[in-house]
């Protein structure tokens, strides 16, 4: 087998480790701090042998304290250096959200235009594997509701290199939710040389289709995708849109999409209320209304906290063959 | 307490620098009365915390700031910029909500930087600029540019759980930080014996192994001194050290806080007893001050406040087209 | 139709107001300008005046009710020749209190029916259709009426399945076989016309001036210029439209237009031409016909005709237009007043040839004559102008070389 048969495949978590080391090489105010980044070589092993390559001045273990290095982080970035913080999970970004949030995304507004914050928070976000609701959460609607901050989420490895390194390049703060059952996926490699980086803002279409468009993040793209193909031996024609970004959301393909496919189905490991299918419904409401042939329909984690046990998890996160029923029920075909 | 241990000092000031401290304390005083004549007239509205009665705080804390320094704290933050040389015109118009202001009037009072004179805000979330001065500081540690972060906080801020935090990432990582703790006494209208279990709030980082030390906020002298020895400490690389400053404030915690927790007597004591101005013009004009230099520099500041709040009420609200600037870079 | 009387904003802050009390009853007739009934809004009392005429049919609004949003149906006018028996819509007045008017006009009471049980509207029942938005627009798009259609989806939701699905099927609400009668759904454009014309006749005060006009000479130059043409043939319409263009010119008094506060005079000719279409009637315009040839009018026209009967007019084509006129001479019709085409002030209907035994100086003769009859707005044009317009238009279609001149 050679190279020009077998295309070159990475795992997400080899594409995000990637990204931080070429932006690290190329910007040495580029650092990483976090709990376990660097002698443990990352709780998830995203970080592994940066701290050999760059030293413990650039790779930085931090005390349990989120809300204190957080703001630690942000300081560093008002003072002219470009964080990467690591969050062991962002369920533990709870504790800083008031630092990313009140610090981080509002500061350059209440300083007319003054202070910058150039970071980077990233982490693993969403449900892993059996591990209860406190480690559970998907944070994606918490913090695209906050103008000042850019929101992206990576599906593959290509997601996870182009738009961490534009994260990391980018003068605002990002926060970057990745997905641990992700991690360790093997995808087509991004292209090769260091100034490859996809833009904050743009979607993308995984699959073209015509008959209802799905738009899901993360984890749920691949669902997304083996749902469609599912579905496609019923004859139904369905369009996947890998969002990347979800502040800012790329309106202009989703809206392409719906008035193409009249038909649309949010996807998110999220709770429903407030989430970002609501928001994705709202937005399709008020601009594709001649356009819809159906209400938009969300698929949601349900409204509970995550229980632990496998059958009540089960229940309670999508997967694809609840976006196969809900596409079914948006095209009145159940 | 008494400035009498300092004759002998080898920092002692000359009567020139007193002088100009002297201004500068007066400058805030005098801006903050304004401020509040302003709120009165509604002029200034929302949330307005002035700084009167704790100016020999700041100004002495000043003494040891240099170039390469940068300065964070909190939300009673009038009289830290204009320590800091910031425009008076420019932090009232700001009060104001106008065009002029440091932050184009998006800001208000608890939220204005000077990226030029490395003022970092401003912030109003308690505490919540202690982990960002701290981080300041790791930034100039990483740049390696000599630079010390001054980060301020009140005695409510003191009890926040984020600034044990980085307490202990600044004694952990040696980071090039003073902090602090201006304690007036009062968190909001909680006394410090209702809110803290140790009210010696120089002891703040000791789990940490942060030295600290406490001393009298209403003495531009031992202010100063104070500051350049904490100061001097930091920059030598041994890491946080923690200033407590013993102070108070003679005006409610804001504009709309009538002061009930505490009794006029108490407030009259320190006026008429501690007055950081008074103390200072006493020093003054017993190493052979002239009063009359001293009534030409209140004469002065009086004018250039003026001029600041002419300029806060002429300068126009920002224009429409603003709301929607500055949410990204 | 009953004409619904609705609450009205009487200042442009309003959005509610209260009705204090009705200055007419049930059974009072109306003229336009009567005082029906007193309003206080949220600045003072003011009257609501009656726009139209007819009975007071129904008030559905009692005097006294306090804060009646903008909009809400107080009240219906029976126009003339309806009956009480004509109020479709069924309502109690939205107030405790009874009124003795209520039992002198009694309407019978809703009778149980499947939309009364699936819609519980209070007040007044309507009969919503379901439909998704995209259903809604293609049916706008396909001309049509949704309530013809039956929806698949939930609630019985038209989608767009379901228009495309009737748009291939003729547009009829379904009949039982052995039904005497078929009802024929309206389609937009049955709709606008009946709208338009029904307002143009109601509104408009119409006065009809008729003259006779020999066409032998038209009749004669229409034939040489035929045959010089080969394959084209122009049309006595085409002659038509070109007399009347010129004769705008002449008369332009006669070129104008009703605007409510104003009246606008026209500088060019751009003739709306009547064109009968399967589902209705349409007016494209031969714009500028004052100074097009003849061969460019025919062209036009017949290009016009065949996107009329296409559907594929564009609203430029069709919208505007000073004059217009209409031609039934093909059908054999003698004559006829037409309907004027707001907010114009002229139209022209046009009767067939017919050859005729006329006298011309005293000496019997046959003459082929053609009815013209001018409907005219009197708000817009007098008698004098009317009659002068006709004159002129007889004199060209009569020399039919000044036409070409």
């Amino acid at each position: 087998m050679t190279s020009e048969t077998m295309p070159e495949t990475i795992t997400v978590r080899e594409a995000l480790r990637d990204a931080m080391a070429e932006e690290m090489r190329q910007n040495p105010n580029v650092f990483l701090m976090g709990e376990e980044v660097a002698e443990y070589q990352g709780a998830y092993k995203v970080s592994q042998g940066l701290l050999e390559e760059f030293g413990s001045k650039r790779v930085i273990d931090t005390p349990i304290t989120e809300a204190g290095f957080a703001g630690v982080g942000v300081g560093a970035a008002f003072g002219g250096l470009s964080p990467i913080v690591e969050f062991m999970t962002f369920n533990f970004s709870m504790q800083a959200i008031d630092q990313i949030i009140n610090s981080a995304a509002k500061t350059l507004y209440m300083s007319g235009g003054q202070m910058g914050c150039p970071i980077v928070f990233r982490g693993p976000n969403g449900s892993a594997a059996r591990v209860g609701a406190q480690h559970s959460q998907c944070f994606a609607s918490w913090y695209a509701h906050c103008p000042g901050l850019k929101v992206v989420s990576p599906y593959n490895a290509i997601d996870a290199k182009g738009l961490l390194k534009a994260a990391i390049r980018d003068p605002n703060p990002v926060v970057f939710l990745e997905n641990e059952l992700l991690y360790g996926q093997r995808f087509e490699a991004p292209p090769s040389g260091s100034d490859f980086i996809l833009p904050i803002g743009k979607a993308h279409i995984e699959r073209p289709g015509k008959d209802v468009t799905l738009i899901g993040f993360s984890i749920m793209v691949g669902y997304a995708l083996e749902a469609a193909e599912e579905l496609a031996k019923e004859g139904i024609d369905v369009e996947v849109i890998n969002l990347r970004s979800l502040r800012p959301l790329d309106l202009e393909t989703i809206f392409e999409s719906v008035r193409k496919t009249n038909h649309c189905v949010t996807l998110e490991e999220g709770f429903p209320y407030a989430g970002i299918g609501s928001e994705l419904s709202a937005q399709i409401m008020e601009h594709m209304f001649d356009f819809l042939d159906a209400p938009v329909l969300r698929v949601t984690a349900k409204d509970v906290p995550l229980p632990y046990a496998a059958n009540l998890e089960r229940l309670a996160i999508p997967r694809s063959p609840e976006i196969v029923q809900a596409v079914k029920n948006v095209l009145y075909n159940a | 307490m008494s400035p009498k241990n300092l004759k002998n000092s080898p920092h002692s000031p000359s009567l020139e620098n007193l002088y100009k401290a002297y201004e500068s304390m007066y400058l805030i005083r005098r801006f903050e009365e304004k401020a509040g004549q302003l709120y009165g007239m509604g002029l200034i509205a929302g949330f307005c915390h002035l700084y009167i009665g704790q100016e020999a705080v700041v100004v002495g804390l000043q003494q040891a700031v240099t170039e390469s320094d940068s300065i964070i704290t909190s939300y009673r933050d009038h009289g830290h910029m204009l320590a800091c040389d910031m425009s008076p015109g420019g932090v009232m118009a700001e009060l104001t909500g106008r065009s002029g202001g440091y932050s184009k009037g998006k800001g208000g009072s608890m939220h204005m930087f000077s990226r030029e004179k490395k003022f970092y805000g401003g912030h109003g979330i308690v505490g919540a600029q202690v982990p960002i001065g701290t981080g300041l500081a790791l930034a100039h540690q990483y740049k390696n540019d000599n630079g010390i972060c001054f980060t301020y906080m009140g005695d409510g801020g003191s009890n926040q759980g984020q600034m044990f935090e980085a307490f202990n990432m600044a004694a952990l990582w040696k980071l090039p930080v003073l902090y602090i703790i201006e304690n007036n006494l009062y968190a909001m209208g909680t006394s410090l014996d209702r809110h803290a279990a140790v009210t010696d709030l120089s002891t703040r980082g000791s789990a940490q192994g942060i030295p600290g030390k406490s001393v009298d906020g209403m003495d531009y002298l031992a202010m100063r001194e104070a500051a350049l020895e904490a100061a001097s400490y930091v920059r030598s690389g041994k890491g946080p050290f923690i200033l407590e400053a013993k102070t108070y404030r003679y005006r409610g915690h804001s504009m709309s806080d009538p002061a009930k927790y505490r009794s006029k007597e108490e407030v009259e004591d320190v006026k008429s007893h501690h007055d950081p101005l008074s103390i200072l013009e006493a020093e003054i004009l017993r190493q052979g001050g002239d009063k009359d230099h001293l009534e030409s520099i209140t004469k002065d500041v009086k004018k250039k406040i003026d001029e600041a709040v002419e300029f806060a009420k002429e300068s126009p609200e920002p224009s429409e087209g603003e709301l929607f600037t500055d949410i990204l870079v | 139709m009953t004409i619904e009387i609705l609450m009205p904003a009487l200042s442009p802050t309003m959005t509610e107001g209260n009705l204090i009390k009705w200055l007419k009853k049930e059974g009072d007739s109306l003229k336009s300008g009567d005082v029906l009934a007193e309003i206080e809004t949220d600045k003072a009392t003011m009257e609501v005046e009656a726009v139209d005429e007819g009975v007071l049919g129904k008030i559905l609004v009692l005097g006294g009710t306090e804060n009646v949003k903008v909009n809400t149906l107080i009240a219906l006018i029976l126009e003339e020749g309806e009956t009480t028996a004509d109020l479709k819509i069924q309502g109690t007045p939205q107030n405790s209190e009874p009124t003795p008017s209520e039992k002198s006009l009694p309407i019978s009471p809703p009778s149980p029916s499947k939309s009364q049980e699936k819609t519980s509207l209070s007040g007044i029942s309507q009969d919503r259709i379901f439909s998704s938005p995209l259903a809604r627009r293609l049916a706008l798009e396909k001309n049509l009426d949704l309530s013809t259609i039956q929806g698949s989806g939930p609630r019985g939701r038209i989608v767009k399945k379901d228009v495309e699905e009737t748009s291939k099927k003729p547009v009829s609400v379904s009949s039982s076989s052995d039904s005497a009668f078929e009802d024929v759904a309206l389609t937009t454009m049955r709709k606008v016309v009946a709208k338009r014309l029904t307002e143009s006749k109601q509104t408009v005060p119409h006065f009809y001036v008729s003259m006779d006009v020999e066409i032998d000479a038209l009749l004669n130059l229409r034939k040489d210029l035929n045959k010089g043409l080969g394959d084209i043939k122009v049309s006595v319409n085409d002659f038509l439209i070109k007399a009347c263009a010129r004769t705008l010119m002449d008369v332009p008094e006669a070129n104008a237009s009703w605007m409510e506060t104003f009246i606008r005079l026209y500088k060019t000719a751009d003739v709306s031409v009547a064109v009968s279409l399967d589902e209705g009637l349409i007016t494209p315009i031969v714009r500028n016909a004052q100074s097009k040839s003849i061969l460019e009018i025919s062209a036009e026209m017949k290009s016009l005709r065949e996107k009329a009967q296409t559907g594929k007019l564009i609203p430029s084509e069709f919208q505007g237009g000073s004059f217009s006129l209409s031609n039934m001479g093909m059908y054999g019709v003698s004559s006829f007043s037409a309907i004027l085409n707001p907010p114009q002030g002229c139209i022209l209907a046009v009767g067939a040839g017919s050859e005729t035994a006329v006298v011309r100086s005293g000496v019997l003769t046959v003459a082929t004559m053609m009815t013209l009859t001018l409907s005219v707005d009197h708000r817009v044009i007098d008698g004098a102008i009317a009659a002068q317009f006709l004159k002129t238009l007889k004199n060209y279609i009569e020399n039919p070389v000044l036409i070409l001149a």
